[in-house]
Formats: structure tokens, sequence, C-alpha cells
């Protein structure tokens, strides 16, 4: 069953269409992997799920557990049940550590947010009290996002690129992670141009300008991913729409 | 309990401290209500002189060559009335290698019509370090005008810290201006953070001299003005000696009506020494927000988060 769908997203930022016509469906309790090249559209695809205010002017429907959601604002469908861990996470400056993971729920018990820094692999005695902010590497806040998103345990969470920055020995914490959380019957998306992160998935999309072009079975996919793409022909070609502005046709 | 210790403790209780202030006997402190010293608890090495003035009062306060105080020395300047006048007449002397660290509370919890002066004259000796945090607590009606001016020296070797803190309570009127001056290498450090709501006006205006050779500044200033409130700030560091080091830190968070300037000036005379500035005035940053309210949180409690984390 379908837990979200998208149908017939349309969405033009800059005058160029980002995603074109792309449909999708995400199934209950299923990791999926969604890969392309730089450009197709992968983190656009996520932001326009997540509702983020720049990518709301769309056309096409948004189903999420059966109910259209395109007019709800992100932190309506966060309360639905929708997460997002970005490719690259923000940084706040005076925000501490355990605010951070506890955001959602400020009641949150010290031992929760000192096991969920254990389990993405930072040391809770060196980390609590740190702040989000400059000082914490890019992997620490990727890390810690995750941290976050595990205290969570949302419906749906799309990762977006969950390796990158991130150390090897600490990749298997981030699989162990995506286990545990398919075991509880969550979906997860995870964007992703790394072959170790699309061996977590059970079921694979291939995105190409802005338009899935394939989707199966990891295993399905993977000679795709393998062969850069080919057999797809397809380049993220400029918009034709955007080289008719400039009179390039 | 005598009228004066009742102040006493209405004070130390406004102030919001943890500590035991008043009973502690390795705490020093010096609570002042209007005019008058209601309470004062004096450490061998520490000496204070005070004068009543008729709207104020007259503060010396000096430490002995090479005493280091290991607790925070508190003090506190306060006013119960809604409506009132207190100057402060502040004169410090951080003798020669001397170490102070002094946490002063300014509470005005029935402001209605207040104006709170002080006029402050600091001179950190050789090798000595003065770290002053002073932490406004002020009542919701915004009827506060604070005009806090101090003029600092800072010798050789020496260290001065300073940190300006009013979240708790509506600011009314500030009128920062504080400069200092400093010595070879020495160390200065001005820290301002300032909640501006309704229709507060926050000016600030720091300005630091880097004269001696490696010496060393920085000015940070994190202001939020929401509501209509509005704030001017304006910081310079100006260095004239070889390998002088400064940094001008600014960041204003502007929401609903608010509105927000910020002019820092940096000025070099001698091509060894260096300066830098960061100024950002602006809404909260998106994907902060984004972030937030991706984990559940409306809008109005993310700008919340983020403003605490700025103003921390
Ligand atoms: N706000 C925007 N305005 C205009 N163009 C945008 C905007 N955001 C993204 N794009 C463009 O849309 C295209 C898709 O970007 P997106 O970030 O979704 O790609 P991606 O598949 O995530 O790539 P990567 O693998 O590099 O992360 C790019 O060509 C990008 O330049
Ligand atoms: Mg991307």
């Amino acid at each position: 069953m379908a837990l979200l769908e998208l149908k017939n997203i349309t969405l033009k930022l800059d005058n160029r269409n980002i995603l074109n016509n792309l449909s999708i469906s995400f199934e209950k309790g299923r990791v999926h992997a969604v890969v392309g090249p730089n450009g197709a559209g992968k983190s656009t695809l996520a932001y326009t799920i997540m509702g983020l205010n720049a990518y709301r002017g769309f056309s096409g429907d948004i189903i999420f557990k059966n109910e259209n959601i395109n007019s709800l604002s992100i932190d309506e469908r966060a309360r639905k049940g929708i997460t997002l861990g970005w490719q690259e996470p923000a940084r706040f400056e005076g925000l501490r550590v355990r605010d951070f993971i506890a955001v959602a729920d400020r009641k949150m018990k010290t031992e929760k947010i000192k096991e969920m820094l254990q389990k993405v692999g930072l040391d809770p005695n060196s980390y609590f009290t740190r702040s989000v902010d400059k000082t914490l590497s890019g992997g620490e806040r990727k890390k810690l996002e995750l941290a976050g998103i595990l205290a969570l345990e949302p419906d749906f969470i799309i990762l977006d690129e969950p390796d990158s920055g991130i150390d090897i020995e600490s990749l298997d914490r981030i699989f162990e992670i995506i286990k545990f959380l398919r075991s509880k019957g969550k979906t997860i998306v995870l964007v992703t141009h790394s072959m170790a992160v699309l061996q977590q998935a059970d079921h694979a999309f291939l995105m190409c300008n802005g338009a899935i072009i394939d989707e199966g079975e990891t295993k399905a996919i993977i000679p795709y991913f393998e062969n850069k793409c080919i057999p797809c022909a397809h380049k993220n070609l400029p918009d034709p729409a955007e080289n008719r502005e400039e009179g390039l046709q | 309990m005598s009228s004066k210790s009742k102040l006493a403790n209405d004070l130390y209780h406004a102030t919001g401290t943890e500590e035991d202030v008043l009973n502690d006997p390795e705490i020093a402190h010096l609570f002042i209500h209007h005019n008058k010293v209601v309470t004062s608890r004096l450490l061998p090495g520490l000496n204070v002189v005070t004068k009543e003035l008729k709207d104020g009062i007259r503060v010396n306060i000096t430490t002995d060559e090479g005493v280091q105080f290991k607790k925070k020395v508190h003090l506190c300047f306060g006013m119960f009335p809604e409506k009132g006048v207190q100057k402060i007449i502040l004169k410090v002397d951080i003798k020669k290698n001397s170490s102070i660290s002094v946490l002063a509370h300014c509470t005005f919890p029935n402001a209605v019509d207040i104006k709170h002066i002080m006029e402050a004259e600091i001179n950190i000796g050789e090798g000595a370090r003065y770290s002053y945090f002073e932490r406004h607590v002020h009542g919701d009606k915004g009827g506060v005008k604070v005009f806090p001016k101090a003029k600092v020296i800072v010798e050789k070797k020496a260290v001065f810290k300073t940190e300006f803190e009013l979240l708790k309570g509506r600011v009314g009127l500030i009128d920062i201006d504080y400069e200092t001056i400093c010595k070879e290498e020495s160390v200065m450090e001005m820290n301002a953070r300032i909640d501006g709501t309704g229709n507060d006006i926050i000016k600030i205006r720091e300005t630091g001299h880097l004269e001696g050779r490696s010496s060393r500044g920085v000015l940070t200033s994190r202001v939020a003005v929401r509501g209509s409130a509005k704030a001017e700030i304006y910081n310079k560091i100006t260095a004239s000696a070889p390998y002088a080091r400064g940094h001008v830190d600014c960041k204003e968070i502007v929401q609903d009506k608010g509105v927000a300037s910020a002019v820092p000036i940096v000025e070099v005379n001698d091509p060894k020494a260096h300066v830098t500035h960061e100024a950002a005035i602006g809404s909260v940053d998106s994907k902060q927000l984004d972030t937030l309210m991706s984990r559940g949180l409306s809008e109005d409690e993310a700008v919340d988060l983020i403003i605490k984390g700025l103003l921390s």
C-alpha cells in the first residue's frame, strides 16, 4: 500500500521545470532509494514532499495516508509523520545538541537523548552540551540530525545523501539505524550517489531530468547505476522553455 | 525583619540568582536600592567606598595588588518603586596582577518610569583580570530607560571581559556607550545580548582602541527586534599598533515590524595590525526555520528557539 504518493508533479523554479510531470509512490515499511545524476532534481523532490515554502508552486497532487497534503505547511506535514534529513544540515548558533535532539519533545529524558547520541556514534559526554553551530563538523551535524530523527520515529523519513561526510566506521551504524527504523514499519527514502547506501534499499527509483525514468528491485537498478546511467540516453538538458526565452532556438 | 534586610532579600529574589549570595561567607556582595546600600560583605583585598547622592550613589571599588578572588563578587543595583531615577557613579580600580569576576544585576521589576544611569571609569592594572557580567531584569511594562556608560583602560597584559545581557522583561530604552583603550598585549572582549520587543529602543555604541602592540579585542553583539522594536548598533575598533588584532561581530534578527541597523567600523593605522568585521541582519535563516519545522515545531516556536539560541 502506498504511504506517500506524488501524482504528475511539475515544479518550475526560475522559469525552468525542475520536476517534470513526476509520479512516484512509496510503500509503507519499505526502504526506497532515489538515485540519479547531480542536478536530476532529487533534493528538489525531497523539499517538495516536505513542503518547503520555495517548493510549493507545483501542479499535481501529493497524497499521504490517503489524504491530499498539497496545501499543508512543513510543520503540518511533520506532525502527520513526514520528516527530512538534509543533504547539508543547518547550523544553529547557541542551540545545544541536547535541545536539538529533543526539539519535538521537550520532556525527552536525558537518558534517551544520550542513547540517541550513542546510536549515531557520538560520545554523549563530549557532545551533550555543545552547540549545533559551526564548531561541529559537517559529518557530526549529519549524525546529529539522524539522532534527532531517530528520537522522533516518524512514519515517513527522507534522508538526503545520508552518507555524505560520514566516515566508513560510522556508516555501518547508520545502516543499522535504517534497518531498525524499517523493522518498526517506517518508510524510508534514501537519496544517494553511493552504491553502499543504494544496497540498503529494497527498491529503487532512477531519476533524471526531473522525472522517474525507471524503478524496480534494487538489484535491477544497480546496473544502470554501475554503468553511469547507460543505457539511459538522457542528459540533464537545458529546458526548451528556457532556451526559447533566451532566444537560443 | 528590618526594612533594610527585607529590601536586601527582595532584591536578591528579583535577580533570580541561585547562589546563596547573602549568606555565603566566601561571596562578597554589595546590594544597592536606589541610593542606599542595603547589604554588603567585603573580603580581604576588596575595598569598597560608597557615598550617597540625592538620586543615586557613588561607588569606588579597588582591589589590592595581586589578590585573586575565587568566587564571583555580586553587585545588585535596583529599584522597586514604579518611578524614579538611579544614578550610579562607579569607579573601579583593579590593581596590578589581581583578578576579579563581578556579576552585577540591575533589577527594576515594577518600572513604569525609571531612569537608570551608570557612569563607570574602570582601570585594569598591569597583568590584572577583570570580568564584569551585567544582567538586567526588567518588568514587563517597558518603562525603563537605561544609560550605561563606561570608559575602560586595560593596561599592559591585562584582560577585560564584559557581557551585557537584557533578556528578561521589556527593554524599554537602552543606550549603551562603552569605550575601551587597550595597552600592550592586553585583551578586551565586549559582548552584548539584548532581546527587544514591543516598542523597545536599543542603541549600542561600543568602541575599542587597540593602542598597544599585540593587543587583542573582540566586540560581539546579538540583538533580536520583534514587535516594533528598533535597534541601532555602532561598533568600532581602531588599531594603531603592530600585531594588534581586532574583530567586530554583529548579528541582529528582525521579526514582525522590527527595525535594525548595524554599522561596524574598523580603522587600522598600522600596517602590521589586522581588524575584521562581520555583520548579519535579517529575518531568521530559512534553512534553520525549515529544519525545526520539519521536526514539527510551528513557525513561531521555531523562531523563538532560534532567537533564544542566538541570544544565549
Ligand atoms: N531554488 C532554485 N531555483 C532555481 N533552480 C533550482 C533551485 N533549486 C534547485 N534548482 C536547480 O534544480 C536542479 C535540481 O537540483 P537538485 O538540488 O534537486 O538536484 P539533485 O538531484 O539533488 O543534485 P545533487 O545530486 O547534486 O544533490 C538543478 O539544476 C538546480 O540548479
Ligand atoms: Mg541533492
